[in-house]
């Protein structure tokens, strides 16, 4: 397959991410949506390496993964602790920054 | 030494001793504050002695001397400098101004003694000395313009001393706006100057004038008369002198010292500086010789109908200064300095005296309430005498020859100015009726209850202490006269100075007896010999036919007033009714108050209101609120992007990737 | 044979992607994105990316997954009410098809040649372990170390999120 096919589903994916996040309420489900677009990134990341012939695109991608990681942790922490003050997850109701 | 450097002294003795006082009022005991005050006017002095001498010792020709410390003002084609330029001319006011001050503040050692206020006093008078003293020994005419406003300003500070008496500050204010009309105008005439001749320096000024201006032109006469605005508001003359009788609203020594001696003579010092510039500008010398005469009248005849005697004294002092007006623009210029000199002598005798006789009446400056104050308190009524002498230009006093000499030159320069002398001699005649009617109110008769208790009990009367014209209550305390009231008889400051005075009034007008001695114009001959009309002398046989008109007016002046008001004292009373028209007329200062209020004073408060409701409100106000509140809607708008949901901001986000996306992707196609 | 992998795979991963947008239970969201992470491995095999697979597998998958699944077990779920944003269920797609559309067309409209192709031809070793380690090692060290300075920091932070507080009672 081309390379092109791998770019055009990763921007696929990256605008369905986008989409997730513009359409969903429930933080969790954001919180997944920005892993889908990660993971789109990650794949055009991976794709365009193979296209150039060296690994350092999949090193990148590796430390997107671990940036994900990292990202997913203090995310659902966020989560917990909101949860823990019986506030609503609700990214609608959640509204102290507005100015 | 230098006289240049003399004159710096000069200057700066009473500016220390202001400074000194004003700096150490809380520590300083009052006696001592009153001290310095004296030493410092008594050196500057003695520094006018040194700069005399000095002068003397040179040849006359070369008795003029510039001398500046630093440059004030440089910049686009002016050159201003601290500078101060010592001739006859200053070296005379100096003395005069140095010598007069000096027992102004002795008398006011003794007079202002139970007063809160006694240091701020000294401070005032010592600082005014001061920028008088800057003032005639100005070089430049910047430097003048400095002295003029903080003339000004010591006149406001020193007449609204009382500050806490109503009448007192509205004067002080009064006089103190008067004076920025005057101000305004010799502003003006310095700009015109500087733009004309190209510099305010006095030596190139008057170098220059003569070639830059044409006799009679337009501008050299706009100068002249906006100087003359100067002049006149500063000297009291019509019609800026409404200020001049509310001035005396300030205690006795400011009205001596500042309102008969010193502040009002600027005018006349002016004048006579700037004589060149008046010789080119003939019409403008005309026009100042006319008011000088007017005043002279108009002010004679409201002085016979006041009943207030500071009042009196004050409209005698706008009276006199219009001859010495009239002297130096008509070309007197030696003769309107004498009487100057001779004026400020009698006349703050006379403002001394009648502040005794006030002490004596509890404040109370009624003459209609005064009498019998000869037996009473002698030395002040001798004193009294020798000053409204003086005054009345009676034979042999030193008024008599000042006088006179002036009316001399009037005749002797001819045409219309031979009519001036005439009017002249009629204000002479009024000036002796309505002196002297002062005197035989106060002074003979039986003695008024104030009197009484004097020559009874030996203690002043006490009345309440209150307001001389309103009559409302006063307390003892700081903004307010004293408790106790002094007089000269039981002051020795007080007597002493006025002793001294005294002697200067009779005997003062020796310097210059015609065809005996010639000691005053022969000093001041130099400063005005350029001038064309210097060379107009009357001659000796002229002179004593002069004075011997005048004393024949003097003393049928005198008669007559003891005729009305000894012999026959019913008859002013009938005059009164009889010439009612013309004595509501007098006794109302001829309406000038009421008529500036209706010209100036109303329009000007009207415009004011106008301002207030209309601009303000809506211009200024409307555009800054317009302001503020665009503003805020503007923040109100990009407040609402900031609503608080999060995903509206990821919206926002994801929309402006895509719009620029679209944008480099159309831009690169 | 390639083909029918990509496209299997593909397929996978856009219906897991999907399915996590559209389903209202946030536990079938996670579970729809464990089928596009597994998916996703696959298409990375395919690119010759052997070592990056399995991290995707392990870490991914195994790891960040799970978490997410305690987190929702713990949590609950359900999608909450009260839409209050005029016009976003509107501009939503609206923007992502744009964005799709726009992304497409940047990178296939570009002047690279390459794209069209299948990549170079590489050797078997390459993706491998021993390549991607070396390259760690060497060339991206430091990447490396401030990767896990980053793990340490999410630690910290989610120790810290998650602990007792004074006014906590539970």
């Amino acid at each position: 397959m081309n390379i092109e096919w791998y770019i055009v589903l990763s921007s696929l994916l990256f605008a369905t991410g986008a989409a997730g996040i513009l359409l969903r309420r429930s933080p969790i489900v954001i919180l997944l949506c920005l892993e889908l677009m990660l993971n789109a990134g990650n794949l055009a990341l991976i794709a365009f390496s193979r296209m150039v012939g060296n690994e350092e695109g999949q090193i990148f991608a590796l430390v997107v993964m671990v940036v994900a990681a990292c990202e997913v942790v203090v995310g659902l922490g966020l989560i917990v602790a909101i949860f823990r003050r019986k506030l609503p997850l609700n990214v609608d109701e959640l509204r102290g920054l507005r100015g | 030494m230098s006289a240049t450097a003399w004159a710096w002294l000069v200057l700066l003795f009473p500016l220390l001793g202001s400074l000194g006082i004003a700096l150490g009022f809380r520590v300083l005991p009052a006696r001592l504050c009153g001290a310095i005050g004296i030493a410092a006017v008594g050196l500057a002095f003695a520094c006018g002695i040194g700069v005399l001498v000095t002068l003397l010792g040179e040849d006359a020709e070369a008795r003029h001397h510039a001398s500046s410390l630093w440059d004030y003002a440089s910049v686009a084609g002016l050159d201003i400098k601290l500078g101060i330029y010592v001739d006859p001319l200053s070296t005379f006011m100096v003395l005069v101004v140095t010598g007069v001050s000096s027992m102004i503040h002795v008398y006011s050692f003794g007079y202002m003694k139970s007063d809160q206020g006694y240091r701020r006093f000294f401070s005032y008078l010592n600082f005014f000395v001061f920028s008088m003293l800057l003032l005639v020994l100005a070089g430049n005419f910047v430097l003048l313009i400095v002295g003029w406003a903080f003339v000004g300003f010591a006149s406001y500070a020193l007449v609204s001393f009382w500050y806490r008496r109503q009448t007192a500050t509205a004067a002080g204010m009064k006089a103190f706006v008067i004076n920025v009309v005057g101000d305004i105008g010799l502003v003006l005439a310095a700009f015109l100057i500087v733009r004309e001749v190209g510099s305010l320096d006095y030596g190139t000024v008057f170098e220059r004038a003569p070639e830059t201006f044409a006799v009679g032109g337009g501008t050299i006469t706009a100068i002249c008369l906006l100087l003359l605005v100067g002049a006149f508001a500063k000297s009291a003359q019509i019609p800026f002198h409404t200020w001049l009788p509310d001035a005396m609203e300030g205690p006795t020594p400011v009205s001596s010292l500042i309102h008969a001696a010193t502040m009002v003579t600027a005018g006349v010092y002016l004048i006579a500086r700037t004589n060149v510039l008046f010789v080119l500008a003939p019409t403008a010398a005309d026009i100042a010789a006319f008011v000088g005469l007017a005043t002279l009248l108009i002010a004679g005849t409201i002085a016979i109908a006041q009943t207030d005697m500071k009042r009196v004294i004050a409209y005698s002092t706008m009276s006199q200064i219009g001859y010495m007006i009239m002297g130096v623009s008509i070309g007197a210029y030696s003769a309107g300095l004498f009487h100057l000199m001779t004026h400020a002598f009698f006349k703050a005798l006379l403002f001394m005296a009648a502040g005794s006789i006030i002490s004596a009446m509890a404040n109370m400056q009624n003459i209609d309430r005064m009498s019998g104050f000869w037996k009473a308190m002698r030395f002040t009524s001798i004193m009294l005498l020798v000053g409204g002498l003086a005054l009345a230009a009676f034979p042999g006093t030193s008024g008599f020859f000042s006088k006179d000499s002036i009316l001399a030159f009037a005749e002797a320069r001819g045409g219309m100015y031979f009519w001036m002398a005439i009017g002249g001699y009629v204000g002479a005649f009024l000036t002796a009726l309505y002196t002297f009617r002062l005197i035989f109110r106060v002074l003979p008769g039986r003695p008024c209850t104030e009197a009484q208790e004097l020559i009874e009990t030996g203690h002043l009367y006490h009345g309440p202490a209150q307001n001389p014209h309103t009559l409302e209550p006063e307390d003892p305390d700081v903004g307010f006269p004293g408790s106790e009231h002094h007089i000269a008889e039981q002051s020795r400051s007080m007597a002493f100075a006025m002793a001294v005075l005294g002697f200067g009034a009779l005997f003062a007008g020796l310097v210059q007896v015609p065809g005996v001695t010639d000691v005053l114009f022969s000093f001041l001959e130099p400063t005005f010999h350029d001038s064309p009309l210097a060379s107009i002398h009357p001659s000796v046989g002229a002179e004593w036919r002069g004075l011997a008109i005048g004393g024949v007016i003097a003393v049928l002046g005198i008669l007559v007033s003891w005729l009305l008001w000894v012999r026959q004292p019913e008859l002013p009373a009938l005059f009164r009714q009889r010439l009612r028209p013309v004595y509501l007329l007098c006794l109302n200062k001829w309406y000038f108050d009421e008529a500036i209020d209706l010209l100036v004073v109303r329009p000007v408060l009207a415009i004011g209101r106008f301002a207030n409701r209309v601009f303000e409100r809506y211009v200024v106000d409307g555009a800054v609120t317009g302001t503020e509140q665009t503003v805020r809607g503007a923040g109100g708008v990009v407040r609402a992007v900031q609503n608080g949901f999060v995903r509206s901001y990821a919206l926002l986000l994801i929309a402006g990737f895509a719009g620029l996306a679209l944008y480099f992707l159309l831009s690169s196609s | 044979m390639e083909e029918v992998l990509f496209f299997g795979s593909a397929i996978g991963a856009l219906g897991g992607a999907v399915g996590v947008v559209a389903m209202r239970n946030p536990f079938y969201s996670v579970l729809a994105l464990i089928v596009h992470l597994f998916s996703l491995a696959a298409l990375f095999l395919l690119l010759s990316s052997a070592f990056l697979a399995a991290a995707q597998v392990v870490v991914y998958a195994g790891a960040v997954m799970v978490l997410y699944v305690f987190v929702v077990a713990y949590v609950g779920g359900g999608e909450p009410a009260w839409e209050p944003i005029p016009g976003q269920r509107l501009l939503a797609p609206l923007l992502a098809i744009a964005l799709f559309v726009e992304l497409s067309v940047a990178v296939l409209a570009s002047a690279l040649l390459a794209l069209g192709t299948e990549g170079p031809d590489v050797d078997p070793g390459f993706g491998n372990p021993e390549a991607v380690g070396t390259l760690l090692l060497e060339k991206f060290l430091l990447p490396f170390e401030a990767a896990s300075i980053m793990l340490l920091l999410a630690a910290i932070g989610a120790v810290v999120l998650a602990g007792k507080r004074q006014e906590d009672t539970a």
